[in-house]
């Protein structure tokens, strides 16, 4: 009998029991290697193999074992463009976050502006500030202001940086080295001087999203920005990664002398919380020439590996092309409901 | 999306308790059986019951902390998150913005 599932760019493919079971252990076996840490166990691959052998069209988790989710990206799926999964949906984001809170029950939401990266919303400091305070007065669930640092804007063409990318091909290795410290650096100034200023509009938190996007340098400036945030404002944070491995542009930077380039989700995650985050959001990219069997896989031996240590809350981003989930705008509901229960009763994620 | 990860595994937000529980861990760094645990004992239920929309629609508004369907009387924004802070025993910084700039204090 042949099961259908999909593959990471969400397209169809059907699977023989044997193979889907093969798909799982591999993907795990992936991940094992590469972070060097456990595989999923025989009776895991058993619960995930008969999940998805299932002819349902969704899938959930046990009565009871219900989680809390948290949110990036504000309400970009309701009013920006396909790039966020977004509809276009004539609705300002106070509109949006209420309908977040009342229609769709979500357990907390995340406000920022549509242009997410903390550079340009800098540049609206007043308006966001408004915003935040007078969403704070009128929602019941928690609110976190959030962003991304994305260190690439401070680089040339977008900024005023020398860009490492073109001085890393000519042999600039210092040169290379020298312009990210010194972006981080206004990239840091950045990311304090958007938190602070939420804390007198009365937000709940704040959240660094898609941190790690250009590298070591960029979570460098994030575990301090969080060091900030956390221990002299007290405000919550939540660290989203945006890749399983963080890259090494730099190479050399360490926090608490750790060295962050290579550092994979269980040791982003311990890192993380000695910076005082509050919430950490493991990331496992999806492979789109994978099946998602094979994508979960690896997921979930990640975050398994963040959730048997953490100390903290532990929420995997399960987005567009991430956790499992297909690289693909409209994800579908069969895959995705998968993923979302498997990394709460296979990862004992806290929340999503 | 966000709809298929609601219905497969959320705790509903204000339609149960789902809000709570993520004060929990945003404040304290609660994980999640600790957070649901300390929230069922301050609302005197069980953790199962704080998924569940039909108790907690009928217990939020005896608690007066909000409630997901337009209910009038009930405390709303502020109001119930001033409640939430009492009830759960955790300051709300929204709440001591508020008596901060109010002199209000209890």
């Amino acid at each position: 009998m042949k099961i259908m599932t999909r593959m990471g760019d969400s397209s169809n493919v059907e699977l023989t029991k044997s193979e889907l079971r093969t798909e799982f252990e591999q993907g795990s076996e992936y991940a094992a290697k590469k972070a060097k840490i456990p595989v999923l166990t025989e009776n895991e691959v058993d619960y995930l193999v008969d999940m998805f052998a299932a002819p349902t069209r969704i899938w959930g988790v046990q009565r009871g074992n219900e989680v809390v989710m948290t949110k990036d990206g504000c309400v970009n799926a309701l009013n920006s463009s396909r790039m966020s999964s977004g509809v276009v949906a004539p609705v300002n984001r106070e509109v949006g976050v209420r309908l977040f809170e009342s229609m769709l029950g979500f357990d907390s939401m995340e406000i920022s502006h549509n242009d997410y990266s903390v550079k340009p919303q800098r540049f609206l400091k007043a308006l966001e500030m408004l915003h935040v305070e007078l969403l704070m007065e009128t929602t019941i669930f928690p609110l976190l202001y959030g962003f991304m640092p994305n260190l690439g804007l401070y680089y040339r063409p977008d900024g005023s940086f020398e860009n490492p990318s073109d001085l890393m091909p000519i042999g600039k290795i210092d040169e290379a080295r020298k312009t990210q410290e010194e972006a981080g650096k206004v990239c840091l100034e950045d990311c304090i001087e958007m938190s602070d200023c939420m804390v007198e509009m009365g937000a709940d938190g704040i959240d660094f999203d898609t941190v790690a996007s250009t590298g070591d340098a960029e979570f460098y400036s994030v575990l301090h920005a969080c060091d900030h945030v956390a221990n002299e404002t007290g405000l919550p944070v939540e660290i989203g990664m945006s890749a399983e491995m963080v890259l090494g542009f730099h190479g050399q930077l360490e926090y608490n002398g750790k060295r962050l380039a290579g550092m994979w989700p269980h040791q982003q995650l311990q890192t993380c919380e000695e910076a005082g985050c509050a919430i950490f959001g493991p990331v496992s990219n999806t492979n789109t020439k994978k099946t998602v069997p094979w994508n979960l896989g690896k997921a979930l031996t990640f975050v398994k590996a963040c959730t048997e240590i953490a100390k903290i809350p532990v929420h995997p981003n399960v987005g567009m092309g991430v956790g499992g989930v297909p690289m693909f705008e409209t994800p579908a509901v069969d895959v995705v409901t998968r993923c979302s229960a498997a990394m709460i009763e296979i990862g004992h994620a806290d929340g999503l | 999306m966000h709809m298929a990860h609601l219905l497969a595994s959320s705790m509903g937000g204000i339609r149960a308790a789902g809000d709570l529980v993520a004060r929990m861990q945003l404040s304290k760094k609660m994980r999640i059986t600790e957070a649901k645990e300390y929230v069922a004992d301050k609302l005197h239920v069980t953790p199962f019951d704080l998924s569940d929309p039909t108790m907690m629609r009928q217990l939020r508004e005896e608690l007066d902390i909000g409630t997901i369907t337009g209910v009038p009387g009930i405390a709303k924004g502020l109001a119930a998150k001033a409640r939430i802070s009492q009830l759960l025993d955790i300051p709300i910084n929204s709440v001591e913005q508020f008596k901060n700039k109010t002199g209000l204090h209890y």
